[in-house]
């Protein structure tokens, strides 16, 4: 069946059908009084509630780190003891490697939608190992502060940064691990149509995610080193 | 070809106890499961609740049972400020978080909104299983927060992880308020009793029921938005799933906003931060060193951006559930179905720009004084509308008064009661005088509190027979439903009076204060009234699970409702609809419809049934007896 997806839209239209539904069946005599062609929709599986869940989710984690700058503008403001730190230059590699990143998801979201499983694979491959890089940068930003003697609770804009890195590392390890997921489901039998929507669905979810996840940290990044 | 998909269903009907029962993926047996956490968290702060009113009646008077299970507590079976000042604590958390926002929205919410919008299950099942479980062990470290503090046994254990998690102080748990202010609340031990490890399991408890909320918001706005079924159109829904998805809404955008707040706290506590404790704070003899610059107004703001709209995540599945339940027995359409929906949104979305009524003591500007207030009576608005609408379903209305419709009344009733003191405290004028005290106590139970309660009764009493398949005894229910109605009445009416002439709350005793000399008899008779109203909730749990295996068998729609609930089998099969998705073709509330020959049209009957003739004997399930 993977080769008959080419969008979702393609396969709601060959799903769509009509035929008798069932009469009867729950102990209620009219419930299954549909006319002939209608009803029955709401028991096929839509791949919309991914697309739907992961704006969803979006908000939700927007809220949070809403939450968190407004106490960062505050607390900035609310003693004398705000001290912000030299960028470290690692984190521009960061930056760098979740952009391209994006670009990458991007690629493999759409090589999926051209039917082209290998391509898909492979560019999700590339975007988690860019994903993983983006990460051991960040660890490796925090290993050079440390050094410098610059901990969590040394200065309130320390405690923000590294509150703000790793709340946005825990985030994009969750995208990593649904990358993970969507690659073990690149291999093995191809399975019901339901099954490739699915498919399909996660991928679109997890490249919306994933863009989300690369736009916050550049605004995180805006906001440490250029804010003020 | 089409025809195979259809018949899909997405997961199976489980077999094995666990999968079924334990880590179900059905929304009913979750929904089944938040309602007994909530049964069970309301005992637990019930039962503290009692004990507050004892020790404010009777300060000093020994209960020997609290001196053993409490030594250090109640030493003697006398209860120490600070073991009241725990039970106030741990009341508030658990009554707030695991019994207002669990049971309405959590509970009746998962149970009923999938099969009101005719889906087959929620978006995300094993995401709604986990949003359970994650609750539930919230529910376990918040239990475990009382008992680090309060045994000294397992404040022991917890004090051998280092000094941050010093415990067994002897109270009952944190003592921080449910709103858990700081600079005390971010200090730790060092701040006295009640703050060392239990406070912070007090806040690992409260982010764990975070996520839990969030996972279960993300589920019901997804469900909604894509789930409804044929000819569900947004205002052919029951007013519950405006309310539900609403509060999905007010849960979704505010518990990241305490979440956040959460974390900065424990880093406070833990990591050594200075997020909420400021420079030169001088606690219990000496100078809190290490710490600076920290703002405790902060926390107040983080706190209360979450914690209005947490008033109403607990209060509006209770006005859906009210709307539903007076349109079903007053046997007329709700009064005014737009503009129900659009006061539903409108309180909502208010209640994120209010926050500041929490704080006009705090020292803040007058000016954004004015503006909070401001919005704060424009709340007023939409809640008018929503009372007067329902005064207007009842109106000339052929009433029948069975127990979930005298829980309904109640429930407009109390908000009325509540909320009218609510325009009160909003004016910053009035609330400088009444600010902490017994007054602000009166004005969040009735409303946030009582009212809520009474719309989860009512939806119990209404929503049981199709749960169970029997109907809860009316007679033990009406028993119950007096009692409860006078009962709170009598406690927290008297608590304006407290207020007004000055009784601060959270005070463990007031016996030295010459100005509160003529309240005593009233406190008394407060407790009186507690202790009564308390009691006779065992007339409640009885008549639930008495019925739950005793109750007269109830019909698919005992009540003769519309709504779609009640066009399946009882209780309902594992994917709501046996495999057929319902057709909608009739607004929520087509009671008395001229022309029809009922006096309601199902949600799911075929257009035009209200002029055609001889659909009445199709639906031979109505009326087994419940007409007055």
């Amino acid at each position: 069946m993977a080769a008959t997806v080419t969008s979702t839209e393609r396969i709601i239209d060959t799903t769509v059908g009509g035929g008798p539904r069932p009469r009867g069946g729950n102990g209620f005599p009219k419930n299954g009084g549909a006319k002939h062609g209608e009803g029955g929709e709401s028991m096929r599986f839509s791949p919309e509630r991914y697309r739907i869940g992961v704006w969803v989710a979006i908000a939700s984690i927007l809220m949070l780190f809403v939450a968190l700058t407004s106490a960062y503008i505050v607390r900035s403001a609310s003693g004398n003891d705000w001290q912000p730190i030299v960028m470290p230059k690692v984190l521009w590699v960061s930056t760098a490697l979740i952009l391209i990143s994006s670009m990458t998801m991007e690629v493999s979201r759409r090589s999926l939608k051209q039917q082209s499983e290998a391509g898909y694979g492979r560019w999700l491959m590339i975007t988690v190992a860019l994903g993983l890089g983006f990460l051991a940068s960040q660890v490796f930003a925090w290993r050079q502060l440390v050094r410098q003697g610059a901990y969590l609770a040394s200065n309130p804009y320390n405690s923000f940064f590294y509150l703000f890195t790793a709340a946005h590392g825990l985030h994009l390890l969750g995208g990593i691990l649904a990358l993970g997921y969507l690659l073990l489901r690149t291999t093995g039998k191809r399975g019901t149509v339901e099954n490739e929507l699915r498919r399909v669905g996660a991928a679109d979810a997890a490249t919306i995610y994933w863009h989300f996840m690369d736009g916050l940290w550049v605004a995180l990044f805006l906001l440490l080193f250029f804010w003020k | 070809m089409a025809e195979a998909t259809h018949e899909v269903h997405r997961h199976p009907a489980p077999t094995g106890f666990i999968r079924k029962y334990i880590f179900s993926l059905d929304h009913k047996v979750i929904g089944i499961q938040y309602i007994l956490l909530a049964l069970t968290a309301v005992v637990v702060g019930l039962i503290m609740s009692v004990l507050m009113r004892m020790n404010l009646s009777w300060p000093g008077t020994s209960w020997p049972i609290m001196g053993t299970l409490f030594p250090t507590g109640a030493p003697g079976g006398i209860m120490t400020p600070e073991f009241y000042l725990s039970l106030v604590t741990m009341h508030g958390t658990i009554m707030v978080f695991f019994v207002l926002t669990t049971a309405p929205q959590g509970g009746f919410g998962n149970y009923f909104l999938p099969i009101q919008i005719g889906a087959d299950d929620m978006a995300f099942p094993v995401l709604n299983m986990m949003s359970f479980w994650v609750t539930f062990v919230g529910f376990i470290v918040i239990l475990l927060a009382i008992v680090a503090e309060g045994n000294l046994t397992v404040g022991a254990w917890f004090s051998k992880l280092g000094v941050i998690w010093e415990a067994g102080s002897g109270t009952v748990g944190p003592i921080g308020g449910w709103t858990g202010y700081p600079p005390l609340s971010a200090l730790g031990k060092i701040a006295g009793p009640g703050q060392g490890a239990g406070m912070n399991l007090w806040i690992i408890s409260i982010a764990i029921f975070c996520v839990g909320s969030l996972l279960g918001a993300l589920n019901f706005i997804t469900t909604l938005l894509n789930m409804r079924t044929k000819g569900m159109t947004l205002m052919r829904m029951p007013l519950t799933c405006w309310a539900w998805f609403t509060t999905a809404i007010l849960a979704l955008l505010s518990f990241p906003v305490l979440l956040g707040g959460g974390i900065l706290l424990l880093l406070d506590r833990i990591a050594g931060t200075s997020f909420f404790i400021p420079g030169g704070l001088y606690v219990s003899g000496s100078t809190v060193p290490l710490h600076n610059g920290g703002s405790p107004l902060l926390w107040q703001h983080l706190f209360w951006f979450f914690g209005h709209p947490e008033v109403y995540i607990a209060i509006l599945p209770g006005m859906g559930a009210t709307s539903h339940i007076l349109s079903t027995f007053a046997r007329k359409p709700i009064f005014g179905y737009r503009a129900m929906v659009f006061a539903i949104f409108a309180i909502g979305m208010l209640g994120f720009f209010v926050w500041g009524h929490h704080m006009f003591i705090s020292g803040m500007s007058p000016y954004s004084a004015i503006a909070f207030s401001v919005l704060t009576l424009s709340i007023g608005v939409p809640s008018a509308i929503k009372t007067f609408n329902w005064l207007g379903t009842l109106w000339g209305a052929k009433i029948r008064f069975t127990t979930p419709m005298l829980f309904a009344i109640g429930f407009v009733s109390l908000f009325v009661a509540g909320g009218i003191t609510g325009l009160v405290l909003g004016q910053t004028s009035l609330d400088f005088f009444f600010h902490d005290t017994y007054f602000v106590t009166a004005h969040f139970h009735l409303v946030m509190g009582v009212a809520s309660i009474f719309g989860m009764f009512a939806a119990t009493y209404f929503w049981f027979p199709k749960m169970f398949g029997r109907m809860m005894s009316e007679s033990l229910g009406k028993f119950h439903f007096w009692v409860t109605f006078i009962g709170v009445y009598a406690i927290f009416v008297p608590f304006h009076a407290m207020g007004m002439v000055g009784m601060p709350r959270r005070y463990a005793q007031f016996g030295e204060y010459e100005f509160l000399k003529n309240t005593h008899g009233l406190v008394k008779f407060v407790t009186v009234a507690a202790i009564i109203t308390a009691a006779v909730q065992l007339v409640f749990y009885f008549n639930l699970f008495w019925s739950m295996f005793k109750g007269k068998k109830a019909s698919d729609n005992p009540w003769e409702a519309t709504t779609l609930e009640w066009t399946t089998a009882t209780p309902p099969p594992h994917d709501n609809f046996a495999g057929v998705a319902p057709e909608v073709h009739h607004g929520p509330y087509e009671f008395s419809v001229p022309g029809a020959p009922k006096d309601f049209i199902m949600q799911t009957e075929p257009a035009g049934a209200e002029i055609g003739a001889g659909l009445g004997e199709a639906s031979g399930n109505g009326g087994n007896g419940h007409k007055h």
